[in-house]
This record gives C-alpha cells, structure tokens and sequence, in this order.
C-alpha cells in the first residue's frame, strides 16, 4: 500500500531498540536464538512476566490460525487402542469426535476452535457481499425493504418484500416471461454466495444452453429470503425462478449455499411448491457439478410444468 | 424410491460350475433436498442351484452345450426368465480358464443368461469375487482388521487380503483339490498336475501317475500344498518352490506382516469347517479332502483366529452374483441409445496426465495408439481421478484436451467414453456435449475407479436413467 509508512521489519527493529533501551541496557537482544531454540511454551509465560535474568527475544513466528486445520485430520486421543480405525472413522463425519478433554471439559485448542468456527459463522451473517462482487458477476444489484442487518434478521417478513420503486425498476430491468429467470440473494450467509456463486453460475448457464435455454440479466438482492423470488416470479412472469441464496452458517461450513426453485412462483404459495437443492460448497455437493444438475431440474421442470413436492425427480 | 435388481452368478470352475440368483437392491439415500445419491443398500442370494461337475468334452475343451442344458435347467427350476435379469456374471476360473475355448464359451454365456450379463476370468478378479462371496470384506471392516479369505477350488487357491474393509493383495496359486485324482476301483493315481509334479519332485515324494494311491504318500502331498499355501499367508518362509507355484509367475503374493484373520472358502473348506471325520477320503477321487484335512492339522495355521465364511463351496459364484457390480455416481451424462457396453478396455491417465489441458491431450493421444490395430481403433475408456477443487475453467480446459486428445475416436464415430472418480461427471459431459454439439456419442459417469488392464461394462441406465450400473473386471485368460 502506498501510504503504509512501517513495514513490519520496521516495526520490529524499533520494538526491539525500545527493549533493549528500557530495562535491558547492556544485553543484546539475539532474534536468532528464537528461531534455533524453540522456546517451550512455559517459558513463554515467564518471558512475559520479563524475568530480568533471561535476554528478550522477539519472535519471528506466527500464531496458526486455527480454523485452516482440518477437523477430521485432528486427533487428540491418548494411547488410543486403534488411532487409524478412529480417524478412518472421523473421515465420515464433521463432528468434533476425538478431541479429548481436561476433566470434564474440552482442552483450549477445542475450545478455540469452537468459539472461532462460531466467529465465522457470525461473520458470514453479519458481513455483506460487496458491491464490488456484485458489480463483477455483472448483477442487477437490488434491495428487499429491510434498511439494515438487524431489521433483517429480526423481521423475516421484510426479507421477502421488495419496495414498489425496486419493483418497477427490476420490472424495467429484467426480462419478461422468461422461460427461466436466475436470481441470487444473500440471505443468512454472504460468505456462501461469494465461494460458490461465480463456478455454479458457469456450469449452471451452460447445461440450460445445452437445452437451448438463454438466460437474461440476474439480479442480485440484499437482505434477501427465500420469498423474495415469490415477488420477482410475479413481477417477471418467467416461468421457472432459480434462487440462489445463503444458508445459515453452522460449525461445520459457513458457505453453504441452495438453490430454491420454483414453476411460477407467486406470493403466499405453499411452500412445498418449492425444489430445494441444498447443501453446496465445497466439502458439500460441488458447486460445478450441482450447478449442471440444477439445469436438468429445471428442463424437467419446464416440460412437466411443476415444481417442488408435484415434481418427481 | 427402493429399485429392485434381479442378478445373475454362473460359475464355471476347475470342478464345479453353479448358479445363483440374487436381488440388488438399490436405494437414493439422499434426502429429498440435496442431490441423489443412489446407493447399493442390499443384496440377497434367492436362489442357489446344484452343484454340478463342469462337463467337458474333452481334457481341454469344455462341452458349452452340456453347460447350456445346466443353464436353462436351472433358468427354469428357478422360475427366472432371461429378460428379468438386470445384471450379474459369468466367470470361468481355476483351470477351466486355460481350456481351449474357455474364451468363447464365457463370451458366448454371458449373452445367452441375459442381457446385461458380464464376461469374466482372470485370478484377481476371482481371488476379490470369492472373498466377498466368503464375506471377508465385510468382516474386515466391520471389526476394524486385516482379513484375507483363501479360496481353494479343484485347480487353484486364490487369495485377497483386505484392510478395514478395502482389498489390500490379491494373488492365485495353483493348489487345489482336483490336481491329483485317483481311480478308487483300481486304486491308482490318475492325474498329477504339471506343477505338482514339479513341488513332489523337488521334495523328493515318489508319487506317480499310475502308480498306487497310498494314503501316506497322498498325504504327503497334501502336506507340500499346505506348505505352499502357508507360505502364502506368511506364516513360513517362502521356499524355490513357491513362485512355481504361483499362477501368474513374477506376481507371487508377498504380504509385509503374517495373516491374523483368514476365512477359506471353496470346496476344500468344507473339510476344514465341517466334515472333518469324514473316513471315505477318496468320496471325490481326488486329494481335496485330505487337502482340508492338512490344513486342520497344520501347525503354522493354528496361530491363526480362523473366521466362518459366509459361502464355502458358493463363494465364488455368490460373488459373482452378488458382488460385481458397482453403481454409478447419481449426477452423470450419457447419449440415449449407447448402453449398454460391454467389454470396454481402460485408459486410465496418472495424476500429472491429467493436470493440464496440455498433459491430457498428449496422455491420451499418446495412450490411444495402444487400442488402435492396422487402422481399426477400438474406443477405451478413458479414466482419470479428478478433483474436488477444479474450477469450472479448469474443466473447460480438461474437456478440449480430452476432445483433441481423443479425435481418432471422435473420427470413427466412437463413443467417447470418461469415467471419472470425482464427482465431477455431468458437468465434464455438458462441458464436452457444449463443444461437441448434440450428435456426438458421449458417455461420462463418476464415482468409480478403474485402473489400466481393466475392463468395464456399462449397463442401461436404472434408478429413473440417474445411474448406470457398472463392472469393472479383468479379462485375462492363462
């Protein structure tokens, strides 16, 4: 960046003058000896304290961050009877089995783990998809009637409700009585719409080429629920809406993302009018292949002219 | 959606040939918000035949027309008709493999008891057929262990080790029960087989074709096969004989730690399991029962924990009923009217093969000459691993190395045939469909591994045209 004015070899030669300058004069600081001898994580704690006695080094290392572990790699067990069996096992599912514990309680590492997959799990509630991605994906950026985050989240109603001037801009925008009009929407996680939405948007547009079906501009809705494409069926008279929308975060992935797909959707209909196809990320159903699956729902959708419970797949 | 499958299992071996019939029963385990995933969840054997000597015409040829009458015999007693039958195999093992038409006989089997019915031989094929039919697999990964299941017919043992339920060694000896016969009227040794000749030899029994069938020197015999196959399962060192010994020379099995848990199946291990005061030893006129009979009294075998099998003398035609085919992933792309296909051979690309457009195209280019003979191309099929993290552009990529890499096929108007582990199969065969256009004949499936000297047989689709069922199998005749 050009107004970074430190950078942080900078920083650190300076922190380090200061050191040795305030209680240390005499002893020269050695940022060598870190790197050679790893300093076992006790000492760590009395290096804090500064016991005068021992030369203050300052590290070169960095905390993991710990999310980028694989929890099905981890295992914590002691003198396990059969590690390899119980990882073998671990492979199968996402929970947090094997982590062992200090008496009744998770050790730090879990703890940490836990309150960090919840931090980003929060986060992909919390944070927008920005309008920089928006405007990238080349989306017709648009807006439910909810003025921020918090009216979105305490009033789902608003989420599925689009104001009457966005109404009769996306009127203007959007093609009309399409066969099939895309719409995305952020709904409970913005993290999921920007890992997944650009490869299954490819994979998606060219299946539906492949049965002769083009699609126009795709609009992108903020503070979106699922509902919402109730509001743009209508508006547009396509006949297949495909929403693609963020799911809510769990512990497990925060970019988990579906696909709410519907044979003319109109507001107030039954929700089981809706195809779901849920699930999609990466460790999930793989955005790519989905993305080919979705465009063989929705020809089959269009020629059976029903959707969700209606439509047998 | 439950789909019921009804399957068929001929096996033609060294002694016997038998059917079954068995009901596979497959099931989208998914829910009914996320894409299918349509699974093999059950397996019934529902019929079993009688167990028949395998007719010959003559010491090398077998007599297709009396194993034909035994076929539609049995078609009948079951109440099965040809066109019921979905899937299944006919495998032809032990030494009726070697017979001279032992290559035409199977071939032609396979299409008179059905449709979608396989063509197998080959002693990995079999040694994974019969271990399964035993069961092993399953016990392996149900108690977490090494397993491995020995299956001693009339002409060969064949032997597959599993770990945690995943087949870890497969390997085939020629031990077996029928390789010295006798004549119980006369009293003579009818039949020494070559190699066994060679084993007697080198341990210096004198056992001799024509001469009298004295019961310890028969024994004795039993014993050496026992050793032979105590070697196989590490329990005693491995001797000069043993590679002799091993049917496909150079692939002798080799197992880094000895066996702990061993089931035996074929028709030796109901001497060892059941029967084992038996007093008329020479019943079969051959050395079968006191081959069983070597094995209960070995003492190397006795430090290992010994595991009822589920199938003996059926192992392998339960197996082969029941256990060959496999199912496609559930998100796949085929033309109409392709399927199916039978026979096909594997191209299989190594992980840097198919890294780049660049390596795919030179990998298969290079690869297909194998499978092109004066002009003529047969078209293989072209399996490769695939990656959970390619990127929509990365499977462009692929697909325009895999359209110019594979022109020859294109040009002969061939199908062009992917089959792909990763999950990736529809969107490589829209991909391909894209750039191709909508005549070109494409099959593209997933979730399934295959590896090079394979063959794979593709059937018509089920489960609503989501799957195709599919075997993938070896054709090697001895």
């Amino acid at each position: 960046m050009p107004n970074e004015i430190l950078n942080e070899n900078d920083i650190k030669t300076i922190i380090e003058k200061v050191i040795a300058e305030l209680s240390l004069a005499g002893s020269t600081p050695d940022s060598s000896a870190a790197a050679e001898n790893s300093v076992p994580a006790d000492n760590n704690a009395a290096v804090c304290c500064g016991r005068a006695e021992e030369p203050v080094v300052v590290e070169d290392g960095y905390i993991d961050d710990i999310t980028e572990h694989d929890l099905k790699e981890q295992f914590f067990v002691p003198n396990p009877e059969d590690k390899e069996g119980y990882i073998r096992m671990k492979q199968f599912t996402p929970a947090r089995i094997g982590v062992w514990r200090a008496g009744p309680r998770y050790n730090t590492v879990s703890s940490l783990r836990f309150k960090a997959d919840h931090a980003t799990a929060q986060d992909a509630v919390f944070t927008s998809v920005p309008d920089e991605f928006v405007a990238e994906c080349g989306f017709v950026a648009s807006q439910t009637v909810c003025v921020d985050k918090d009216e979105y989240l305490t009033r789902p109603d608003l989420g599925k409700v689009l104001s009457v001037s966005e109404r009769k801009r996306l009127k203007e925008e959007l093609p009309k009585n399409a066969k099939v009009q895309l719409v995305v929407g952020d709904g409970l996680s913005s993290a999921a719409i920007i890992a997944n939405i650009k490869e299954i948007m490819l994979s998606l547009k060219q299946g539906l080429r492949s049965y002769g079906i083009e699609t126009g501009p795709i609009p992108f809705i903020k503070y979106a629920r699922v509902g919402v494409e109730d509001e743009i069926g209508e508006l547009t008279g396509s006949d297949v809406i495909c929403l693609f929308i963020g799911e809510r975060p769990g512990l497990v992935t925060a970019e988990s993302m579906s696909a709410y797909i519907a044979y003319k959707p109109m507001i107030n209909m039954p929700e089981a009018r809706r195809t779901v196809v849920s699930n999609i990320h990466r460790g999930g159903s793989l955005p790519i292949e989905t993305g080919a699956h979705i465009a063989d729902i929705i020809k089959l959708m269009l020629d059976k002219k029903v959707s969700g419970v209606d439509l047998k797949l | 959606m439950v789909e019921r499958m009804l399957s068929v299992g001929i096996d033609i071996g060294t002694s016997t040939t038998q059917i079954v019939f068995s009901r596979i029963i497959i099931e989208n385990l998914a829910s009914d918000f996320s894409v299918p995933r349509i699974e093999i969840i059950d397996k019934e054997v529902i019929y079993k035949s009688g167990i028949y000597f395998t007719p010959l015409s003559s010491p090398r040829e077998i007599n297709m027309t009396a194993v034909m009458d035994i076929i539609i015999d049995e078609y009948a007693k079951a109440g099965v008709k040809k066109e019921d039958i979905k899937t299944g195999a006919v495998i032809i093992t032990g030494e009726t493999a070697r017979k001279a038409n032992a290559v035409s006989v199977v071939q032609a089997l396979s299409g008179f008891a059905g449709d979608f019915v396989v063509a197998t031989a080959g002693p990995d094929l079999e040694s994974v057929i019969a271990a399964k039919g035993a069961g092993i697999d399953v016990y392996s990964k149900k108690y977490g262990v090494k397993a491995a299941n020995l299956d001693i017919g009339g002409g060969t043992s064949n032997f597959a080790a599993f770990n945690r339920g995943v087949l870890e060694t497969t390997g085939c000896l020629d031990i077996g029960g029928r390789l010295i016969r006798v004549d119980k009227a006369v009293g003579r040794v009818t039949y020494i087989a070559p190699k066994i000749k060679r084993l007697l030899e080198f341990n210096r029994v004198a056992l001799k074709e024509g001469c009298r069938a004295d019961l310890s020197l028969l024994s004795q015999a039993a014993r050496l096969m026992c050793e032979i196959l105590e070697m196989a399962a590490g329990l005693r060192p491995q001797n000069e004989c043993y590679p002799v010994l091993s049917t496909l020379e150079g692939r002798e099995i080799k197992l880094p730690e000895p066996v702990k848990y061993l089931s035996l199946s074929g028709g030796v291990a109901d001497y060892f399991y059941r029967n084992k005061d038996e007093t008329d030893v020479f019943k079969y006129e051959d050395i079968g029962i006191l081959l069983g009979r070597a094995i209960l009294e070995s003492v190397p075998f006795k430090s290992v924990t010994f595991v009822e099998p589920a199938e003996t003398i059926r192992a392998t035609v339960v197996g082969a009923g029941s256990h060959t085919m496999d199912i496609s992933g559930s998100t796949i792309h085929y033309s109409q009217n392709l399927l199916p296909l039978k026979n096909v051979p594997v191209l299989k690309l190594n992980p840097d093969e198919e890294a780049t457009e660049g390596a795919i195209y030179e990998a298969i280019k290079r690869k297909l000459e194998w499978f092109s003979y004066e002009g003529e191309i047969q078209a293989p099929a072209i399996a490769f691993a695939g990656s959970k993290g390619l990127s929509f552009s990365q499977i462009e990529e692929l697909a325009s190395g895999v359209i110019d890499g594979a022109r020859s096929i294109l040009e002969h108007n061939l199908p062009l045939i992917l089959v792909i582990e990763t999950d990736l199969a529809k969107v490589m065969g829209q991909t391909i469909r894209a750039k191709l256009g909508r005549a070109s004949p494409i099959i593209c499936i997933d979730s399934i591994r295959a590896g090079n000297g394979d063959f794979i047989d593709i059937g018509r689709p089920v489960a609503n045209g989501r799957v195709v069922p599919v075997v993938i199998k070896t054709l090697l005749f001895a």
